[in-house]
């Protein structure tokens, strides 16, 4: 789709070349953070509070049961960590690229990125990043360990690699879900709204999967998989996978939301006429 | 009076155009309930099919049905943020050389957007509701349904004038978005929009009491439900009206010191 880059070729120095202009595109994004420190901070407390708000809802909860289906108070508390630490990372790498592309397009500004000589969806996806979300995520760790120690659990390093590995699947699935609707906006102007009440989904993630039943539970594993986002890679933590088959559910799934929001990007820039200019 | 007539007839032309973004906005919202309503389900089926803190599952599922109505009702959507993106780029002057008094003219479009909303939609939410119907309880009796009504009148100027008077802290402060998240995680947990107030440990429940945060929306699902009945009732009418006239005046107040400060940027 794009021009090869100048200089030696091969999949290796592709990859370099990537990793640099990415490291670019950080250094930029630290500058300009830095630029509103203030804000910055504002934003790291509010995100917290919200966590704050989620983990006091499920304290709240097992006030008055010990069980939320097969699901005890540490384990929910585990797995609250874990789907914000999923969230913010995603947070942190994609999401405010993703709802940036509707301002993109209609200021024209997609022209000038189409142009440039590399992967545009790779720009488009990762132009800016945002640190806040990152000490978040080192929160929802810290959460995370305290739970562990709580229920308690002590994951070998084979446990926790797998954990990681199963956590990027769940970050793939936010970003591919995320990417392909924020491609309507080639189609209408009015997509940004749509795009931040999809967002809202992503909330189940972090609920215990048991608990949920029938066509719910079918569309939101197989057709928008939030119910399997956060909670296969902490079933894996604390040793409830029913089968090593759900693993393998969340990594055919991540696959398959990538090559879907492949073909949706494919198909919207094919349609894309530009804006303005 | 007339002008303002004027102003709620530009506000329905002006809120239809975001008719579909309300259908989605109420689609998608029904989605985070039904997940919700489902974990007490579950969590219902674990305890043998009990109670949770006085409330059966019919009552905690209406608790939620109720409170999804009158926050369609009430909850101001873009209101503050329109408040203060009018005072950053000075927009607000053009209101200060009219005939027109700015709190009164944000408040028809308040009604308006909230008139629309409610009207957009009454489709989902009802479908939504009449699936579920068997688990919707009745008020707990005539005056309760009365009181209710009442109530939810005051939610709603509370709520405006709550975010009215934050919106006005752009006077002084340039980035507003981070104070107005923070006031809606607290009324999001503290108005009772997570789960119902009294099952929480009585400690906090009294702390609660003595700010207006149950009365942002709690109050009224919990009269419409008999949770609060007789002299308790009345006083928490009577105390949900004190907040809503304490909520004017601070309102009125912060407006007349923040005019004061304010110097037109850009207009």
């Amino acid at each position: 789709m794009n021009p090869a880059p100048p200089g030696p070729s091969g999949p290796l120095a592709g990859l370099r070349r990537y990793a640099s202009i990415y490291g670019a595109l950080w250094r930029n994004s630290v500058v300009r953070e830095m630029m509103f420190k203030a804000n910055f901070l504002m934003w790291i407390v509010v995100e917290t509070l919200w966590f704050g708000l989620q983990l006091s809802f499920m304290a709240v909860i097992y006030s008055h049961t010990d069980r939320i289906a097969t699901w005890s108070k540490w384990e929910v508390i585990l797995l609250v960590g874990a789907a914000q630490f999923i969230q913010q990372i995603f947070h942190g790498i994609f999401l405010n690229n993703c709802t940036q592309l509707s301002e993109n397009i209609r200021t024209g500004k997609l022209d000038f990125m189409l142009l440039l000589p590399v992967n545009t969806r790779f720009l488009i996806s990762m132009r800016t990043v945002d640190l806040g979300s990152f000490v978040n995520a080192g929160l929802a760790v810290a959460v995370m360990f305290y739970a562990a120690a709580r229920i308690p659990i002590s994951p070998g390093l084979a446990e926790i690699t797998g954990f990681l590995l199963l956590c990027v699947a769940g970050i793939l699935i936010h970003y591919s879900l995320m990417f392909a609707l924020s491609c309507v906006s080639f189609f209408t102007v009015k997509a940004q709204g749509i795009v931040w009440g999809y967002y809202n989904l992503f909330n189940i993630a972090r609920l215990p999967d048991t608990a949920f039943r029938g066509f719910f539970r079918i569309f939101f594993t197989f057709a928008v998989p939030m119910l399997i986002v956060a909670n296969v890679p902490v079933k894996l933590l604390a040793d409830k996978l029913s089968s090593p088959l759900e693993m393998l559910l969340l990594v055919g799934m991540a696959a398959g939301c990538f090559g879907f929001s492949e073909w949706v990007w494919r198909k919207s820039v094919r349609n894309y006429t530009s804006a303005s200019s | 009076m007339k002008k303002y007539l004027h102003v709620v007839n530009i506000g329905i032309q002006n809120q239809l155009v975001y008719r579909t973004n309300f259908f989605f906005r109420a689609a998608f919202g029904l989605i985070p309930l039904t997940a919700t309503l489902m974990l007490w389900r579950a969590i219902y089926e674990g305890n043998d099919g009990g109670e949770v803190a006085g409330y059966g599952l019919a009552q905690m599922v209406s608790y939620y049905l109720i409170i999804t109505i009158v926050d369609a009702l009430t909850a101001v959507n873009e209101d503050d943020w329109q408040i203060a993106a009018d005072i950053k780029d000075g927009n607000i002057s053009q209101f200060l050389l009219k005939p027109i008094d700015y709190l009164a003219y944000r408040f028809c479009l308040f009604v308006t957007g909230r008139a629309i909303y409610t009207v957009v939609a009454i489709v989902p939410v009802g479908l939504f509701i009449l699936y579920l119907n068997r688990y919707l309880v009745a008020p707990a009796s005539v005056e309760a349904a009365m009181v209710f009504g009442a109530s939810v009148i005051l939610t709603a100027l509370l709520q405006f004038f709550i975010s009215y008077t934050m919106a006005l802290l752009a006077f002084w402060v340039l980035e507003v978005a981070t104070l107005i998240f923070v006031l809606f995680a607290f009324e999001y947990i503290a108005g009772g929009h997570l789960f119902p107030l009294d099952i929480l440990p009585p400690a906090i429940q009294s702390i609660l009491e003595f700010t207006p945060f149950p009365y942002l929306l709690y109050f009224p699902v919990s009269v419409y439900l008999g949770r609060v009945e007789g002299d308790a009732m009345w006083t928490g009418l009577a105390t949900q009206a004190g907040w809503v006239v304490g909520a004017f005046l601070l309102a009125r107040f912060v407006w007349s010191r923040g005019i004061k400060k304010y110097s037109a940027v850009g207009g």
